[in-house]
């Protein structure tokens, strides 16, 4: 009888890729074959279309109908095509105006009854989409705020297969575009965390810790990771739980990326999709390694670390976690992204993240105060910290070892206690600094800065690195740790609205490396 | 007889009847052996044709087409091979055909034929 044509994307990682869907609907014994290097769910895609389509009050073609996607050799996955699948079969019989359907996308899976429902990912999907000049593409009704973020292509939002039929028919697609109602403003006063907002905490809460404040601070400015060892209660998770209110918001692109994250993860608000705050994520120390940097078997997931793209990571008892969970964090924390290899492909998910790391000195947990005395034997505690490994904490610029706060502590610090606010307001003078410094480049925070760039265009001037010669002479200090002190130390020049390092923000730079006693 | 017999004859009968009008040679019809039944044995040319001819009273429980499964269509081929073992007429090939007989508004029955659908 017909062939009908039309388009969806399939999605590897994070990126989205163009699929033809071709549908053949000739004579012969009446079957449905669905071709093109299909998995399980998208073979089901045959049954579900089929009771969709019936149930909508269509009726199924009586004949032989050849459904293949293309590129034939791109392995596809999941019940994202069902849209596409439905209408190209329904314009193969003649049922559609072929020509109708030939330019938009369509996205979306198919319930028996003929409803549209969410599918996960539609977010870089619509952004492949406008790459290759879809300028229509049709979603289910749920992913349409998102689906709007992208621009310079029409969205239309469908909830029913009978719905979207009759605008096709009525080559109507474009009377029933969806737009982003601009005025609904994400809450101000909430943040997410681990994709669930809650009240904003703010830095003001945690007293007696000027000199964990401080370190947030420097980390916040720069971009750095952080480790903070201490006894319990002395409140370390409270100060990495405040980093994200230290950040600046994400800017469009920035913003776009996180959300293409979240979107495959399925792990978007549906109300106000685009992720405007830095995420943050706090994964628990049993998390497996797939959990932690992305896999899974079939469709590959994002994992914590890319969930916590351009945010905040933060892995509180640290030396809980396995060590190879641990050591896996390597890659992403030098390069920015995470390299997922499984049988069903290789896959590349942005993992740029600060890194915040929480311990405790020893397993027993005691405050190490004559009242709490720790009850661990050295050698426990020199496993239970090893279990952090050196290549690791060589990745972390600030190190702080917090002690409990006396009581005078706790008083006396009221006064000096700021806001997230005006912290905040540093921290994005200093990064303002930091990003006219490196206008014309790639990198906007010190963090990102290479270390052949600190030795070359970024140079400080030699004078300053005296107070690093006697650690580089005895070996406590790499040469990698020397990048990493070089950057923290133009930070704290940035905050201190100084143009250059001197030796005396090299030589803090230098304490906040080695902040921790080894 | 049972209505849904009925109903299957005189299907068969009004296939038979359409296949003669568009030239084919009817040599035998129910012809039945042990593997099974061909309801329709025609020559078209030199071409064995076998007919399998499917009636409905609606589509309640989907169209007669869609009753001919490929593995239907499988078993009709081997029928047919049994067929030529038990005569000595010499056909240039075989070919398998659909007649789906549905009763359609008014009782008037409408005739699809769908050739060679292996």
């Amino acid at each position: 009888m017909a062939v009908a044509r039309t388009r969806c994307v399939a999605l590897i990682g994070v990126t989205g890729h163009m699929v033809e869907v071709e549908t053949d609907v000739a004579n012969g014994i009446v079957a449905t074959n669905l071709i093109g290097l299909l998995d399980t769910t998208l073979t089901e895609a045959r049954d579900r279309v089929r009771s969709a389509v019936v149930n909508s009050g269509f009726s199924w073609p009586d004949a032989r109908i050849t459904v293949s996607l293309f590129p034939a050799d791109l392995p596809k996955r999941g019940s994202g095509y069902d849209l596409a699948i439905a209408v190209s079969i329904l314009a193969a019989a003649r049922m559609l105006p072929a020509d109708h359907i030939v330019k938009p996308v369509f996205l979306g899976e198919l319930g028996l009854e003929g409803r549209i429902r969410p599918v996960r990912g539609v977010l870089p999907a619509v952004i492949a989409a406008a790459e290759a000049g879809a300028g229509i593409v049709v979603v289910p009704g749920e992913n349409a705020p998102e689906a709007a973020l992208v621009p310079g292509l029409t969205v239309v939002a469908a909830s029913t297969l009978a719905e979207l039929v009759g605008w096709i028919q009525d080559d109507d697609l474009l009377g029933n575009a969806y737009t982003l109602d601009p005025t609904e403003p994400p809450p101000d006063d909430e943040f997410p965390e681990n994709g669930v907002r809650r009240r904003r905490p703010d830095l003001s809460d945690v007293a007696g810790q000027p000199v964990g404040r401080r370190a947030l601070e420097v980390c916040a400015a720069g971009g750095h990771n952080l480790w903070m060892l201490g006894p319990p209660g002395t409140g370390k998770t409270m100060l990495a739980e405040r980093m994200p209110t230290l950040l600046p918001r994400l800017d469009r692109a920035a913003s776009l990326e996180v959300s293409a994250v979240h979107s495959v993860a399925g792990t978007l608000p549906p109300t106000w999709p685009l992720l405007v705050e830095p995420p943050f994520r706090s994964p628990h120390h049993t998390s497996t390694t797939a959990a932690m940097v992305g896999g899974g078997s079939g469709q590959l997931k994002p994992g914590a670390a890319s969930l916590a793209h351009r945010g905040v990571l933060f892995l509180d008892e640290a030396p809980e976690f396995a060590m190879n969970v641990l050591d896996c964090l390597r890659q992403p924390l030098e390069s920015g992204y995470v390299m997922v290899s499984r049988a069903a492909g290789t896959v590349t998910f942005p993992a740029r993240f600060m890194l915040v790391l929480a311990a405790n000195p020893c397993p027993c947990a005691g405050s190490g105060t004559a009242e709490s005395p720790c009850i661990c034997t050295p050698n426990t505690r020199r496993r239970y910290l090893a279990r952090l490994s050196g290549p690791l904490l060589d990745r972390v610029d600030v190190k702080v070892t917090l002690f409990p706060a006396s009581r005078h502590e706790l008083l006396s610090d009221r006064r000096f206690l700021e806001s997230s606010a005006v912290v905040a307001e540093r921290v994005l003078q200093a990064r303002d600094r930091a990003a006219r410094r490196y206008a014309g480049t790639p990198w906007r925070t010190n963090a990102e800065v290479p270390g052949t760039e600190l030795c070359s265009t970024f140079r400080i001037p030699s004078d300053a690195f005296h107070s690093l010669e006697g650690s580089l002479d005895d070996g406590s200090l790499s040469a990698r740790g020397v990048d990493r002190v070089l950057r923290v130390a133009w930070t704290l020049a940035d905050l201190a609205a100084k143009p250059k390092p001197t030796s005396a923000e090299v030589h803090a730079a230098l304490m906040m490396w080695k902040g921790v006693p080894s | 007889m049972a209505a849904k017999d009925e109903l299957g004859k005189l299907g068969e009968q009004l296939a038979a009847d359409y296949l003669r009008d568009v030239g084919l040679q009817i040599i035998d019809r129910n012809w039945r052996c042990r593997a099974g039944e061909i309801d329709i044995v025609a020559r078209d040319g030199d071409v064995l044709v076998v007919v399998e001819v499917k009636t409905r009273s609606g589509t309640s429980h989907g169209t007669p087409l869609g009753a001919v499964s490929a593995k239907k269509a499988l078993r009709l081929r081997r029928l047919a091979a049994h067929w030529l073992g038990a005569q000595y007429e010499w056909f240039r090939s075989v070919r398998i055909d659909v007649l789906a007989v549905q009763r359609v508004a008014d009782g008037r029955m409408s005739i699809k034929h769908v050739p060679g659908v292996l």
